[in-house]
């Protein structure tokens, strides 16, 4: 055993290939070997000289071919209408809003990486929170085509937004619809403006490598022009720590507007008024699990072990298991309150969920979402890739499946028995989520083909606090 | 003028071309190698009386500001002055529109149903205050700025990528070249250069 000078004890034991703490977790936040030349060098690699050219392509391929049946799908849609989805009465709101949650609450991870851990002060956060952003993006905007697509008629779906028209109409403000819009387009706007701000001095950076003209003009246009300048980074970081101390407020009310969509309404196995934090622990419990299946495959095809260490991996395993058990004790407590209403209709539809037509995606629900998680109390399966990446990507079918059991199943049953209807899903139901999928890698593939995939900056800042002695 | 005249009147050689009427000195740039000799160093020049100065550095460094006698940053003012411009224009909006335009009766709530309308009030406070924060950073930035004669200074590609510069400029009134450039070797940095404006 050896023991590695510091802020905090690091032990090296043997059988670990990294040093751990006292309680033998996983130390160490960078690589000891990195200097600012180097993570620089290897990050901004990436961008400038596309080492990895053909798994990038291979990926690209698939995600673009996904996102050309996106296309079909919904220019199919446009052509005829969303009657050519499984939905009708009373299940008028299928795989539609089913998907909306399920993006929108992928998104949530990476505001809650970027700012709230950013306001903690966990520096663990700081070789992800860039993609994870990026990650933000690209899901809320797979997440606003829905409701879109949804409305039958898309585009006249500018009657939602207030502006004095020649119709003189307005929105109806009360509506939790409209709050959806004003949510939603909030939360796309913020988090990008966030993520541009962090961005900028890595793009500088870039520029400064670029070889080539081109490259240097492209990377130049985004970078505006930073010069690193104490009087830009003053003011940078003023910026940056206000839109994080923005972003906090705003991440917990977004998916809590999408909760009230359901919990305003008088539906039982809706009208609950445990959805808004429940809905916000989903969303990060399923963004973390996003986040894991998209980081670990990438930090073994580009190499970034050494940035990505096994600590932030624990880390975000431990995440997910606590905002895991805040999603059970949601479960639990919707059984309970259905229960201890006495209200005929309340217990109904709670023991249909277990025991009736979709009784059997409960619970799948509940082993992929509940049971297989627990596997991340063992050290063993938070610090090995692949059984983690398993476990994330049970999390993610099982946030999918939670969204579409309140969703259809609540529907499906409703006051007057002479409502009840099955809902089956068609073929273009799948296509379009398999094809907002293609959407979603395809963005992600050519962000991590252009832009600096991990906060070179903030990275730096770690070295030098580990040269301060500070980490 | 030749280099030996223009050495003469400088006092010190310099390997920069004779400058002409379209180039003028910016300033004189030293280059080092960590954040924190940076920092001493700009604490140094502050005290020595010069204030017409900037300091450049691949990541924010803590206190390189105040060292420079740099004032703090004004964004919150401006993000506080959007988020309640957002927020009370936000409410301005609703009530306007659902108790005077387009007044309906929903269910007998009153037209102005307050605890409605916070949730739209929120987000249009949280939408304008960040806007304002990212417009006030880019206008007090002066960004975007594509050209800067800093960007002439030699190996000033490594300031995004891992090394310190302090700059003295030219329009500081106790600039002049032979003393601040003695004044800077006094820091001991890497390497001192001249910043032409073309």
């Amino acid at each position: 055993m050896e023991t590695i000078q510091g802020s905090e004890p690091q032990l090296l034991v043997p059988g670990k290939p990294y040093p751990v703490t006292l309680l033998g977790y996983p130390a160490e936040l960078l690589s000891p070997r990195e200097t600012y030349q180097s993570v620089s060098d290897q990050i901004a690699e990436e961008p400038l000289h596309h080492r990895h050219q053909k798994v990038w392509f291979l990926g690209f391929a698939i995600a673009s071919t996904m996102l050309m049946v996106f296309g079909i799908a919904i220019g199919y849609l446009l052509f005829r209408g969303p009657g050519i989805w499984g939905i009708n009465i009373p299940v008028a709101w299928g795989f539609a809003i089913v998907n909306f949650v399920w993006w929108i609450g992928i998104g949530h991870a990476g505001t809650f990486i970027s700012a709230i851990l950013l306001l903690l002060l966990q520096k663990w956060r700081t070789t992800i929170n860039r993609f994870t952003e990026a990650m933000t993006l690209f899901a809320v905007i797979c997440a606003g085509m829905f409701p879109l697509l949804h409305l039958g008629r898309p585009w006249v779906f500018y009657f939602i937004i207030p502006y004095p028209d020649t119709m003189a109409l307005w929105p109806q403000f009360r509506s939790p619809l409209v709050w959806d819009l004003f949510a939603v387009s909030t939360y796309f706007t913020v988090s990008l403006i966030f993520w541009y701000i962090g961005v900028v001095p890595d793009l500088a950076t870039v520029r400064d490598k670029a070889r080539t003209k081109w490259k240097r003009i492209l990377y130049g246009m985004g970078a505006l022009g930073w010069r690193g300048s104490a009087k830009h980074w003053t003011h940078h970081q003023s910026a940056y720590l206000l839109l994080a101390g923005l972003a906090t407020p705003l991440v917990l009310s977004v998916h809590s507007v999408v909760s009230f969509d359901f919990a305003v309404a008088q539906l039982p196995g809706w009208h609950s008024t445990i959805f808004p934090p429940y809905f916000v622990a989903g969303a990060i419990y399923s963004g973390f699990a996003m986040v894991l299946n998209l980081i670990l495959p990438i930090r073994r095809i580009f190499g970034f072990q050494n940035l990505i260490t096994v600590r932030t991996l624990n880390n975000m395993a431990c995440v997910m298991l606590a905002t895991g058990w805040m999603v059970a004790y949601g479960y639990i407590m919707e059984a309970f309150m259905a229960w201890y209403s006495g209200e005929a209709f309340e217990r109904y539809i709670m023991w249909d969920r277990a025991f009736g037509d979709y009784g059997w995606v409960f619970w799948l629900l509940m082993a992929v979402n509940v049971f297989v998680p627990q596997l991340l109390w063992s050290r063993w399966v938070r610090t090995h890739t692949v059984p983690l990446f398993l476990v994330a990507l049970s999390v993610n079918i099982g946030m999918w499946l939670e969204r579409f059991v309140i969703v259809v199943q609540s529907l499906h049953r409703d006051f007057m028995p002479a409502n009840w209807a099955m809902f089956y899903p068609t073929i273009w139901d799948w296509l379009t989520l398999l094809g907002s999928i293609g959407l979603f890698l395809t963005l992600m593939c050519l962000f991590i083909r252009y832009i600096p995939m991990i906060s070179i900056s903030e990275s730096r800042e770690l070295i030098a606090q580990r040269k301060e002695g500070r980490l | 003028m030749n280099a030996e005249e223009r050495a003469a009147v400088l006092g010190f050689p310099s390997q920069v071309p004779i400058a002409t009427e379209e180039k003028a000195l910016y300033g004189l740039i030293a280059e080092f190698e960590e954040h924190d000799r940076l920092l001493s160093a700009a604490r140094r020049a502050y005290a020595a009386g010069y204030r017409e100065m900037d300091a450049y550095s691949p990541f924010p460094i803590e206190g390189l500001a105040e060292a420079l006698g740099h004032e703090g940053s004004s964004v919150p003012f401006f993000t506080l002055v959007g988020g309640m411009a957002g927020g009370l224009g936000g409410y301005f909006m609703e009530w306007y529109s659902m108790a005077r335009l387009y007044p309906l009766n929903v269910g007998g709530r009153p037209y102005n149903s307050w605890p409605n309308f916070i949730p739209v009030m929120f987000e249009l406070t949280v939408l304008i205050a960040s806007l304002s924060a990212l417009v006030a950073m880019l206008v007090l930035n002066r960004l975007p700025q594509p050209h800067h004669p800093i960007f002439n200074a030699p190996e000033f590609e490594r300031a995004s990528i891992d090394r310190f510069f302090l700059c003295i400029e030219t329009e500081d009134p106790k600039f002049e070249r032979g003393g601040t450039w003695n004044f800077l070797e006094g820091l001991e940095p890497l390497k001192i250069s001249e910043v032409w404006d073309e």
